[in-house]
């Protein structure tokens, strides 16, 4: 093994002392000087209606008001894969809390009261509340000009219909394969809606000013897209690429929350009714719930077919997303976890409906795990199943069926190198899965749950990462790069790549956060793709730079080229042992000759990375001809819980993940991301649970009401485990795994819960209600 | 009519005439340009804006400007000893105690008015003294271990 020096080390990450001291900047902690303005939104009170009209004369009359815009003011539509999505609501509204009209006044609370005062009158029409109603015949059309909504070629929307796509995956023959098995049985599973709850709310600064440049400054996940789709929406006005700018300082927690574009469209589009003035509008928390993006809700039907030895024969499922309002980006959601939704499997025949389902509830959209999370629930519960009754061990079922590299995907494509057979191994000694617990306590029961998982970046094929990197007179260096630091410790892993190749300390590299007027382009920091693709682009940049100081020695200085490294911030040759030249010496100043002349000058180094073979055409009836997915990142878990069956409480005393990462970079910053990632994947299956009323209203829009996990929830012990088995395209080999840590959370518990008490548990959260219920004899 | 206050702001004497209803993390932040304590929900649920008033860890969007009158509020910038990091930030720096960083400040603060009431604190009672806090990001245990390493250091 190659002998790193910051690969694979535990570096401490060069954004801590910002974070640890309260300097790192967050959005809401800019400052725009006495000049600055506040927006407050006038929200739909409801699901589903038609606007007559908007009274805003009250409103006007509130001191310290400057405007008051509506959708009149900006009939423009946006999206990212489906342009579906309006500034401000136009002749209908659509959720509850959807943006119907504006106040911009000189103070917050002034803003906000006004904001109460507009009057919108609304003639309701009838709501769609969850996919059966939305899938109906006749039922009512939420998009009826679907049919005219401009989308990626890889959509398959269905004007006249509530379906905004439909995926469709069909490899081999189902009924052959379901005609093979010994076993064929069909189970429906249920997840509801969640919210991200990054504690930092969703917030943007707009400036218009008096040259025409639009600056924004945004939380966000997405600075390029974000300023690709204020350009497009706001084109009509006149802008375009060049005179938009998006500035984003640290991000308080993403989670794919902050991608795309969402609130961040009102900051850009007010920002241009009052030029000059900056103007700032911050999401409350409640806001934060139900106007941004939730992750959608989906109904599963999964239908397998094994045979007597466990072989897999065939495997069906129906995924019914409901995708909300506007599917501009959770559209690609349900495409992705179509793609892949035989889980980390080998299974000859497949067939995948994976259908997005527009409904009167807020927009669903970018997840952590971005879809996977949902169907793996009930894939992962029915394989236990499908074990259980054919008495093979549930391990043992995986390992059998479980997929290897050079398999053939859903899809038609080839499975990458991964090392799902040895996580499997690994998750189940760690477990002793070979050991039946058993708790002391009568009211107590001990089980043990396993399942599997795997994720691949959602990316449109061409999604490419751009790094410059610079060095500074001390030897320093700067790398320049749009990916977004939200916390996963992006930056320190860029700093460790560039520092293994040029030799300088990651304590030197500074990272700072983008500016689309002064960074290269990055697509998003989603899909758990960084670390792999923008890491690429950072390699391919400090090679680059190295190159040209390799290149500027051999011209200055004469030296043999092949001779040459790098050591310890210096360049030495093999040739001459005693030789050494720091770069600081020369690396902004160039090479003195003897005649006074200089040759080099500043190393600046360039490095793009855009995965070539990728491509989204196929076949729209069966999916088949692309190679949508760059590659999987796989891994097994398990779990070992206690239930208390008097009060239904589930206790997790040992959780094990292991992950193939390619190549651990930073372990540390690997172990954040299972202790973190597991964390919030267990509070989905334990409480967390988005609840509506028969009106479309969110019912619990705030912490105490919507409980996500303190410092008391924990596990007792979570233990990571990494498989290093190298991505051939990854930078050292590494792949990433940010998302994948909360994936597997639901169905490991559903499957500990089934072998502690023999009761299957269909429907997400696995509260503690439902415990005692399915205790006292009501199946789920 | 808006009063006027007095009182130590990290060992400084400040002077300041709040709005009737600002609350003290308003004017931590907007009048006064102090900008640890952070905004996560603005109704005591998430804890990012703790500091100390009289060294008692409070949630300051639950407190009225006015309510710190002749009283000595901390921030983090205050927690730094000549604006030296603290043995606890140096503890939550070699742990990766911290994500997005969005909850650290109101972390420190929560962790620092622990270990002054009790200076060798138990798992336990570090994750109750945490409970008042959201992190999205960590999974609380980097942040137990970072106490625990500087708890046990101490003793
Ligand atoms: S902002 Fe004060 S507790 Fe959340
Ligand atoms: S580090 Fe992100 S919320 Fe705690």
């Amino acid at each position: 093994m190659a002998d790193y020096k910051f690969i694979g080390q535990p570096v401490l990450r060069v954004d801590g002392e910002a974070k640890i001291s309260g300097a790192a900047q967050f959005v809401d902690d800019l400052e725009f000087g006495p000049n600055l303005l506040y927006a407050a939104i006038v929200e739909s009170t409801r699901a589903h209606a038609r606007i007559d009209g908007i009274d805003t004369a009250k409103a006007a009359a509130v001191p310290g008001v400057v405007k008051i815009v509506s959708g009149r003011d900006f009939p423009f539509k946006f999206g990212l894969y489906m342009h579906d999505r309006f500034v401000f609501a136009q002749d209908r509204v659509r959720f509850v809390g959807e943006q119907v009209a504006a106040v911009i006044a000189r103070e917050p609370a002034a803003a906000l009261r006004a904001a109460g005062l507009v009057k919108v009158r609304y003639s309701d029409l009838p709501l769609v509340l969850n996919t059966e109603d939305a899938l109906r015949s006749g039922a009512p059309l939420i998009h009826p000009g679907l049919g005219e909504y401009e989308h990626v070629p890889w959509f398959f929307p269905r004007a006249g219909t509530n379906i905004a796509h439909f995926r469709k995956i069909r490899k081999g023959d189902v009924d052959k394969g379901f005609a093979e098995a010994d076993l064929v049985f069909a189970e429906t599973y249920t997840v509801p809606r969640y919210a991200h709850c990054a504690i930092e709310p969703h917030g943007a600064i707009g400036l218009f000013d008096h040259a025409g440049r639009l600056t924004v400054w945004t939380a966000s996940q997405s600075p390029f897209t974000q300023r690709h789709l204020f350009s497009e929406a706001l084109a009509p006005l006149g802008l375009s690429h060049h005179n938009v700018r998006v500035i984003t300082p640290f991000v308080g927690g993403g989670f794919g929350g902050k991608a795309g574009v969402s609130m961040e469209i009102l900051a850009a589009a007010l920002a241009t009714s009052v030029k000059g003035c900056p103007v700032k509008i911050l999401w409350s928390r409640a806001q934060e719930f139900y106007n941004t993006y939730q992750r959608q809700g989906v109904k599963a039907t999964v239908k397998l077919g094994v045979k007597k030895d466990g072989t897999i024969t065939a495997l069906e499922e129906t995924l019914h997303w409901d995708a909300g309002a506007y599917v501009e980006y959770g559209a690609n959601v349900v495409n992705a976890a179509g793609l892949s939704a035989t889980g980390p499997y080998r299974i000859a025949n497949v067939k995948i409906d994976s259908v997005c389902v527009y409904t009167n509830l807020p927009p669903g959209g970018p997840y952590r795990g971005f879809g996977y999370s949902e169907f793996i629930f009930g894939l992962e519960s029915h394989m236990n199943e499908a074990a259980k009754k054919l008495g093979i061990d549930a391990v043992a079922f995986r390992r059998k069926n479980a997929i290897r590299p050079g398999d053939t995907l859903a899809y038609g494509a080839a499975m990458n190198p991964s090392g799902l057979v040895e996580c499997i191994d690994r998750v189940a000694a760690e477990i002793e899965w070979d050991k039946k617990s058993k708790s002391v306590d009568p009211d107590k029961a001990i089980g043990k749950g396993f399942a599997l998982f795997w994720k691949a970046p959602a990316m449109p094929p061409n999604a490419a990462s751009t790094v410059f990197l610079k060095f500074n007179e001390d030897g320093s260096l700067n790398i320049l790069a749009s990916a977004m630091e939200i916390g996963q410790g992006y930056q320190t892993v860029m700093a460790q790549i560039a520092a293994e190749i040029l030799t300088v300390p990651p304590a030197k590299i500074r990272v700072e956060t983008p500016d689309t007027d002064r960074n290269p382009y990055e697509w998003q920091t989603v899909a758990s793709h960084i670390t792999w693709g923008c890491g690429k682009a950072v390699e391919r940049a400090a090679i680059d730079a190295r190159e040209q100081i390799f290149d500027l020695i051999v011209r200055a200085l004469g030296k043999e080229r092949e001779a040459l490294y790098l050591e310890a911030e210096q360049v030495k040759s093999r040739r001459e042992p005693g030789w050494a030249l720091p770069l600081k010496d020369f690396v902004i100043a160039g090479i003195v000759q003897p005649d006074g002349t200089y040759r080099g000058g500043p190393i600046v180094g360039r490095g793009m990375f855009m995965p070539e073979f990728a491509s989204a055409s196929s076949d729209p009836e069966t999916g088949q001809g692309g190679h949508p997915n760059v590659h999987y990142t796989v891994g097994a878990s398990g779990a070992i819980i206690e239930i208390d069956k008097q009060t239904g409480k589930i206790k997790v005393l040992k959780a094990v993940l292991a992950v193939d990462v390619g190549k651990a970079l930073n372990p540390d910053l690997l172990k954040g991301q299972v202790t973190g990632g597991f964390l919030q994947g267990l509070a989905t299956v334990l409480y967390e649970d988005m609840r509506f009323d028969d009106k479309g209203r969110l019912l619990n829009a705030n912490f105490s009401d919507y409980k996500i996990p303190t410092a008391m929830d924990i596990p007792q012990e979570v233990v990571p485990i990494f498989i290093e088995t190298p991505q051939p395209d990854g930078p050292f080999g590494a792949r990433g795994m940010g998302e994948h840590t909360m994936i597997p959370a639901a169905p490991i518990i559903a499957n500990a819960v089934e072998d502690a008490l023999g009761v299957r548990i269909t429907s997400m959260p696995i509260s503690a209600e439902k415990i005692i219920e399915a205790l006292s004899g009501n199946r789920q | 009519m808006n009063q006027r206050i007095e009182f130590v702001l990290n060992s400084e004497k400040r002077s300041v005439e709040p709005r009737a209803n600002q609350t003290l993390l308003e004017m931590l932040r907007d009048t006064l340009g102090v900008k640890s304590p952070k905004c996560g929900c603005d109704r005591g649920d998430c804890g990012s804006c703790t500091v100390m008033i009289d060294g008692r860890a409070v949630r300051s969007c639950l407190v009225l400007a006015v309510e710190v009158d002749g009283h000595e509020v901390k921030t983090l910038e205050g927690l730094m000893p000549g604006g030296k990091f603290s043995a606890l930030q140096k503890s939550f720096l070699a742990h990766n105690s911290f994500q997005c960083g969005f909850c650290t400040p109101g972390v420190i603060v929560a962790v620092s008015e622990l270990l002054e009431k009790n200076p060798h604190p138990d798992r336990n009672e570090i994750k109750e003294a945490l409970s008042g806090n959201l992190c999205r990001c960590t999974g609380y245990t980097p942040i137990i271990e970072a106490v625990v390493a500087h708890a046990g250091r101490e003793e």
